[in-house]
């Protein structure tokens, strides 16, 4: 059971519930029967083997995927089908990729001050001025009037966190965002991670990181095969696994 | 170098970064290099030289040994032959000096030459905020009002009737902008729909005749037979092209659309266009369509062109974008997604944009088309620079005059078409991001 150490920083208060959910791709059950609470502030790491259902995971709770059965609440809102309540989750969501996904065409500035000034209908000044203090918070605010094409991958990660900042989310879901990024750049990426963790952000991530995982996350999840297979707090979770299939896993991931 | 004693190897100063070496140029180089780097390179060169010659030592005294002051024909053989010599087969420039002004515009009433002439100097104004975002912001609305003001200057008329036509378009924008808050975007889009046509049905006839009763500002009309030569051909090409654009880019949009009855007419619209010539579409335009018209009404004929050619040009522009949406990773739709703007946000923020820059050269390609088919409508009998050359040739004092004129008119359409593709080119270059 989480130890009261564990628990600082985390309230009663529910930011994600995930009830009885499951998704299929055509006839392909990949998610099944999920059951996940996260409490406001939790840091929760998702790890599995590829093909697990994950990504797909992170994904249903800001409706990039579509789930068919269960109930997912974010923030108190109801993800029903409803295009004002999917827009409304989104903009409280933030939520970086395995492959950034900024926008080429922006420069790193306009990339951070876009939803803030559209979604939000901050005033261009005020976006700029937020904008340019989430840049200082992740290190790179020099690069403001570069384009995304000319940084390296690892700052482009850090853009894409800034990037989510700016909406001020109270949510924030990682997809891998250091497996398509050189080793070197993988800690600059997951200090600004850590940062935020430290400053009480509720994170989702999925992540294969698991020194992050034991340094940051209040639980760990392993899922395989679409479902949730073993919970626990790092610690538990990494020197006495349960299941025989985590502990497969860790040897795997572990081992060498 | 390392050696057996001592295998490892520590580098003690990194190295500094050095000049890339000097190019070897020289002419000379360049020629043996890029002609004559081996035999057959060298023969096909030579090869390639000889036929260049050829066709210049034919040509270029063709154009030069020509004559600029005749009134036929043969007074320019006669004035050829006198200057160069017996033999000589010179051009008779004199033709395209004696019809400029028709060729350019058409039978277009010579007194009224300046509304034309400011009409273009207008659309010049009118696009440049469009082609050059570096250019205040402010002209756009020039730009927004020029289309009713060309159309005005050009066919003449009561001022009334374009006021009319701006009126409605307003009318829908205040009904788009407004009403959203009392019946939904649904409503306030259909309304936006309905209020200008059924403005311009029942209101704008009476509201226009009363005014000119009032105030009776206009010019004097010109007739669309009238129309003709460059004049006409730069009408309908640019017309088609600046509403082909958007419209081409809903079609696009449409036929990736989740909503199956709209995805189903795109796709309707699209390849039933695509499957069809241009020319019978300018058939249907200019015989069929007034079939299909209450008995009594006049419906323009460049204005049923202008629209069959901007149809024409608008399926293959959707085809031509949804090629550029295509090209676009699912992950900009995602990021765009994620943030929380709505549809038509992430579409015109970050999905266009990215689209149409991908597609540049090939919407240009289109337009250049669409520019170049406009020759069509000489076939249903609209006097473009082609309907007028046959004109042209049909005069007894130029019978037998085609290549002078042909000639000139290939020059001046290939003078617009490579402006556009230099354009695209610039335009390439300015967007992009990536070094």
């Amino acid at each position: 059971m989480a130890n009261t150490a564990t628990q600082m920083g985390i309230s009663d208060e529910i930011a994600i519930q995930i009830e009885n959910m499951n998704k299929w791709y055509g006839s392909f059950h990949v998610l099944k029967d999920i059951n996940l609470t996260v409490n406001r502030g939790e840091r929760i790491v998702i790890c599995g083997p590829s093909g697990s259902g994950k990504s797909t995971l992170i994904r249903c709770i800001n409706a990039l995927e579509e789930h068919q059965q269960g109930k997912i609440t974010v923030d108190g809102t109801h993800l029903s089908s409803d295009l004002k309540n999917i827009d409304a989750i989104r903009s409280e969501v933030g939520m970086c990729f395995q492959h950034f996904n900024l926008f080429p065409h922006l420069s790193i500035l306009e990339n951070c001050t876009l939803a803030p000034i559209w979604v939000r209908k901050t005033p261009k000044k005020e976006a700029e001025e937020m904008a340019m203090h989430y840049l200082e918070k992740v290190k790179i605010p020099e690069q403001a009037d570069k384009y995304p094409g000319q940084l390296s991958g690892g700052q482009q990660q850090r853009v894409a966190i800034a990037r989510s900042l700016c909406m001020e989310p109270r949510i924030m879901l990682f997809d891998e965002p250091t497996s398509a990024l050189d080793p070197e750049m993988i800690k600059e990426v997951l200090d600004t991670m850590i940062e935020l963790a430290e400053e009480g952000m509720t994170m989702l991530c999925v992540t294969h990181e698991m020194g992050f995982a034991r340094q940051v996350a209040n639980r760990v999840i392993f899922m395989d095969a679409g479902q949730i297979v073993e919970e626990n707090e790092p610690e538990e979770f990494f020197n006495n696994p349960q299941s025989e299939r985590t502990k497969l896993f860790l040897s795997q991931i572990l081992g060498h | 170098m390392t050696n057996s004693s001592n295998a490892s190897y520590v580098r003690t100063e990194m190295l500094g970064e050095k000049p890339a070496p000097v190019g070897q140029t020289g002419i000379i180089r360049w020629f043996r290099e890029n002609l004559f780097s081996s035999i057959p390179n060298a023969i096909m060169s030579l090869v390639a030289l000889w036929m260049i010659y050829l066709v210049l030592s034919h040509v270029l005294p063709w154009i030069f040994q020509s004559s600029w002051n005749a009134n036929s024909l043969k007074e320019c053989r006669a004035a050829i032959k006198e200057a160069y010599g017996e033999g000589t087969h010179g051009a008779c420039w004199a033709v395209i000096r004696e019809r400029f002004l028709q060729l350019i515009y058409g039978f277009y009433p010579s007194e009224l030459y300046w509304r034309p002439n400011l009409a273009f100097i207008g659309m010049l104004v009118a696009l440049a905020p469009i082609l050059f975002n570096k250019l205040p912001r402010k002209m756009l609305g020039f730009t927004a009002l020029y289309p009713f003001l060309a159309f005005w200057l050009l066919w003449g008329g009561s001022v009334w009737l374009p006021f009319m036509i701006i009126t409605g378009f307003v009318l829908g924008y205040v009904a788009f902008t407004m009403l959203p808050h009392y019946i939904g975007t649904l409503g306030a889009t259909i309304a936006a729909f309905l209020v200008p046509v059924l403005f311009w049905l029942l209101l704008a006839g009476p509201f226009a005749s009363g005014m000119q009763s009032i105030a009776d500002v206009g010019l004097e009309p010109v007739e669309s037979a009238k129309f003709g030569g460059f004049m006409l051909s730069i009408l309908i090409g640019i017309t088609g092209i600046v509403m082909s654009l958007p419209i081409g880019i809903l079609l696009a949009l449409g036929r990736q659309s989740d909503l199956l009855i709209v995805k189903a007419i795109c796709v309707g619209f699209i390849e039933f266009i695509r499957g069809v010539p241009l020319i019978t579409l300018l058939f249907v335009a200019s015989t069929l369509l007034n079939y299909f018209m209450p008995p009594g009404t006049t419906f323009d004929i460049i204005l049923r062109v202008i629209i069959m050619v901007t149809l024409f040009a608008s399926a293959y522009m959707a085809e031509v974008i949804r090629g550029g949406l295509a090209a676009l990773p699912k992950g900009q739709y995602e990021g765009a997604d994620s943030l929380g703007l709505d549809f038509w946000q992430s579409t015109r923020l970050i999905i266009m944009p990215q689209a149409l820059k991908i597609s540049i050269p090939s919407i240009v390609s289109t337009f250049i088309g669409l520019f170049k088919d406009t020759v069509l409508v000489s076939i249903i009998g609209l006097l473009d620079p082609i309907g007028l050359s046959t004109n042209i040739r049909a005069d007894a004092a130029w019978n037998g005059i085609i290549w002078e004129l042909y000639g000139f008119i290939a020059l001046v359409f290939f003078i617009f078409c490579f402006s556009m593709s230099r354009y695209s080119m610039y335009l390439e270059r300015k967007l992009q991001t990536s070094h």
